[in-house]
């Protein structure tokens, strides 16, 4: 046995294991290097409370991907959560309320309420395919087309019709654009509740029975079948966490803006699939972890954001992304290959 | 029968099966006693595991009776069977390769402590299960990196941590090494000091014999004996398990093989542990069956012959020519066809034409500047329509919708559009009905008196000695010699298939 060698293969592949999060710090290095000013506890910041909603999408849409399925119609029920929370807590001054006769409604109820609306989608996707069998593509492919003419019909009412429902009460946008103060800076509570999500998943994806089944599922759904698993109700409650965590980042979104439209929230659901793949969740259902989701969704911001600090044209970050998605999900499926 | 029926642990009476056209099992029954290993015999198609499927309520039987500690039973799935200490494990692997090993055992019925899994728990409970089996595995290791052998021995811990009084193993050896399977063995013994009954399914006589206290034989979906184990002689158990005639079901052979075309030199495959080291030759005009149990990698040695698989050393020698067949591109382009096992996944485009069927192999020869020439497209499917005797109404009905038989000559005549000199055979006639049957014969003894060189794999004796010239027989992954068909018998196929 000769050790040396099998200390660098052990070398070797610890870093094909932790692939993302070396590139993500190879990712800083390489920005401050080009501009050492990037390493500021300002910078981190932006960087983490713009990551905060994308992070609570991104877990929904994981658990979706680690079942084998997929969720196209996580942007759109964002977009319906951020307009139905927006109009039920506008402040009783402003001019152009959806509800002029709306009581001040105490935060919770419209964020309850838009969860709701979202979480009874999220169930309805889960039924459509456990139940009916319809691919998951199709499946929730219609239902962002849907859900996007729902939320439309909702937001393009009288008295005012269509424009941004805005004016909203300071709690509601003091929940999603303040923060607590810690010397000189502010830490937006917005961070806080991407790890409070972030916690509450892992811990249902690693320590209970719904987790352990969510991944058999995924993993060969005719094991999981034979040893007694209830499929189709794991899938659905899989499919509905999904929704409950799409309807609280629409209520973040709303308050984050200011505002909402019918048109908050498109195509998010994208660059979550995106930063899941990246952070290593596997197409084909089985494989992902919470700490690769919240790094894939990091990796997709420090590039926006840094790219952006060195004055790189928002064109080529777009490549840039592009390249990065094709070159991840190629280097993982090297990786899961199986010789014949 | 005058045993005493509270001695056996399950008794199936008269159990009748009928599937569209056929008697899977005509009045079959079987006893098993509680601590006894009851080994349960049969060709491929006896219908040893539609009774299994019977038993565990993935088929529901037409006739007869299950009877569980003398009461009666009719589990609705596997689950129900599991929570009545019933168990199998499978010869096909069912895991989720993905999570660890615990994860896998307690798939199903996770120990709680409130809502949260108790991992610590079921680390313990799988550790000790698999110390009291001997089994040297850490419940921590993901499925997927384990060796076939191991993912067998979890199979076998998951079975016994439901406290089962009956476990079924099918060819729980297939992937064995003789150590594994001296190991196994004492699982075996320990279980049935227990009072667990062991359901084993197996070819091997060897294996059979020695650790088996009853055996049951089955033949043609019918029961055919119970005997005890010790009275019992492999020449015995075979001559039981054959017994039929070969008359009038093959048609008189026309072919006269000629000079080699095809040599096989000391093929190894790339893959560790599939098949080493096969040598053969084919002749022109040749039909030569290959013959082995399931496991003895005869599928692999077909497809390396047609570029599917890597090989690791050997050499394919055409007409004294060496070949390279790295991909299926080069095998067809070298003259080699494979028309494969399984015809629904990787033979026919189901939805699509007859036509688009016949020409998919072929398509450069079709092709008039940037189109494919319709003409010439319309003459070869009427060539394979006629010359195949394929039954259709016409050119464009979908192949999905012709009998298995016709759907098999179309795929034939898909290949031989190809003009090969060596054509693969994988179990050709599987899912045909019997008349059928003689017309594929037929066919392939025409090809051969036309001088093709024929590779027929075929898990049907009476079909390798009423079809082929010479068999090649596999044993797990090397050939364990080559007959002359005319003078062997199938009891000699068998001791060679069971050889390693």
């Amino acid at each position: 046995m000769n050790t040396q060698a099998t200390k660098r293969s052990n070398i070797t592949k610890w870093l094909f294991d932790n692939v993302i999060y070396v590139f993500l710090i190879l990712l800083v290095i390489g920005i401050v290097i080009a501009s050492p000013d990037f390493l500021s506890m300002t910078n981190l910041i932006n960087i983490l409370s713009q990551s905060s909603s994308r992070i609570i999408i991104a877990l929904g849409i994981a658990g979706i991907l680690i079942l084998g399925g997929t969720d196209l119609s996580a942007g759109r029920m964002v977009g319906l959560a951020a307009v139905v929370s927006a109009s039920l807590l506008q402040a009783g001054d402003y001019a152009y309320k959806m509800y002029p006769n709306l009581p001040e409604l105490p935060l919770f109820v419209p964020i309850i309420i838009a969860m709701l609306v979202t979480g009874l989608f999220g169930t309805l996707n889960g039924f459509i395919v456990s139940k009916f069998h319809v691919p998951p593509f199709i499946a929730t492919l219609g239902m962002m087309i849907g859900v996007y003419g729902i939320t439309s019909i909702y937001f393009d009412r009288p008295p005012y019709g269509a424009q941004p429902i805005g004016g909203l009460s300071e709690s509601f946008t003091t929940f999603a654009q303040k923060g607590i103060k810690l010397g000189q800076y502010e830490f937006p509570y917005l961070i806080l509740y991407a790890i409070a999500f972030s916690i509450i998943i892992w811990v249902v994806w690693n320590k209970t029975q719904l987790g352990k089944n969510m991944y058999a599922i995924g993993g060969n759904a005719e094991a999981a079948k034979v040893s007694g698993v209830n499929v189709a109700k794991n899938i659905i409650i899989i499919y509905m966490i999904a929704g409950l965590l799409y309807g609280f980042s629409g209520t973040l979104e709303a308050g984050r803006v200011g505002s909402a439209t019918n048109n908050t929230g498109n195509m998010y659901e994208l660059d979550a699939i995106a930063a899941c793949v990246v952070g290593g969740v596997s197409l084909s259902g089985g494989i992902g972890t919470v700490p690769g989701v919240i790094t894939g969704v990091l990796i997709f911001q420090v590039i926006n954001y840094g790219l952006a600090f060195l004055g790189v044209s928002p064109y080529i970050q777009f490549i840039v992304k592009g390249a990065i998605i094709i070159v991840a999900v190629a280097f993982d499926m090297r990786k899961h290959a199986k010789k014949k | 029968m005058s045993e005493a029926s509270s001695t056996n642990l399950l008794e199936m009476i008269n159990l009748t099966k009928r599937f569209p056209g056929v008697i899977a099992l005509n009045n079959v029954s079987l006893k098993v006693k509680a601590g006894t290993v009851h080994a349960l015999m049969g060709e491929n198609g006896a219908g040893k595991s539609t009774l299994m499927k019977c038993l565990f309520g993935i088929y529901s039987m037409d006739e007869g009776k299950i009877l569980l500690d003398g009461k009666e039973v009719s589990f609705a799935n596997s689950k129900q069977a599991l929570e009545n200490g019933v168990s199998m494990v499978h010869q096909e692997l069912n895991q989720v390769r993905q999570q660890n090993v615990m994860d896998n055992i307690w798939l199903g019925r996770y120990p709680k402590k409130g809502i949260f899994i108790d991992e610590k728990k079921m680390y313990e409970d799988t550790a000790a299960i698999f110390k009291s089996l001997d089994i040297n595995i850490d419940p921590r290791s993901k499925v997927g990196t384990l060796s076939v052998s191991e993912m067998q021995m979890v199979e076998i811990a998951k079975a016994v941590s439901y406290h089962s009084k009956l476990i079924v193993m099918d060819e729980p050896t297939s992937s064995l090494t003789e150590k594994e399977v001296n190991h196994l063995f004492t699982i075996i013994k320990k279980l049935q000091s227990e009072n667990v009954a062991i359901i084993y399914i197996s070819h091997k006589m060897e294996e059979i014999l020695k650790i088996s206290d009853e055996v049951t034989i089955m033949r043609d979906g019918q029961y055919i004996a119970t005997k005890s184990a010790k009275e019992l002689t492999t020449d015995e158990i075979i001559k039981l398990m054959v017994g039929r005639d070969l008359s009038q079901r093959f048609p008189a052979k026309i072919n006269q093989p000629g000079e080699v075309t095809l040599k096989v030199k000391d093929l190894t495959a790339e893959t560790e542990g599939s098949f080493s080291n096969i040598n053969f030759d084919l002749r022109k005009g040749e039909i030569l069956g290959v013959a082995g149990l399931v496991g003895s990698k005869r599928t692999e040695v077909m497809e390396a012959l047609f570029g599917i698989r890597g090989l690791k050393s050997g050499s394919i020698e055409l007409n004294g020519k060496v070949v390279q067949n790295h991909s299926p591109q080069h095998a067809i382009k070298n003259g080699f066809a494979l028309v494969t096992e399984e015809r629904r996944t990787t033979g026919i485009y189901p939805e699509l034409s007859i036509s688009f069927n016949s020409i998919i192999a072929n398509l450069p020869q079709y092709r008039k500047g940037l189109f494919l020439s319709e003409s010439k497209v319309h003459d070869d499917t009427k060539w394979v329509i006629d010359s195949m005797k394929v039954k259709t109404p016409s050119q464009k009905t979908s192949i999905g919708s012709l009998s298995g038989g016709n759907q098999q000559k179309v795929i034939i005549g898909r290949w031989l559009l190809t003009k090969p000199e060596v054509l693969l055979l994988d179990e050709p006639t599987r899912g045909i009905d019997v008349g059928a049957k003689f017309e594929i014969y037929q066919l392939i003894n025409e090809l051969a008196a036309e001088g093709k060189g024929i590779i027929m794999i075929s898990s049907e004796m009476p079909e390798l000695l009423g079809v082929t010239d010479r068999i090649l027989v596999m044993s797990n992954g090397r050939a364990a010699g080559i007959v002359d068909t005319k003078t062997t018998s199938q009891e000699e196929i068998m001791r060679l298939a069971a050889l390693y």
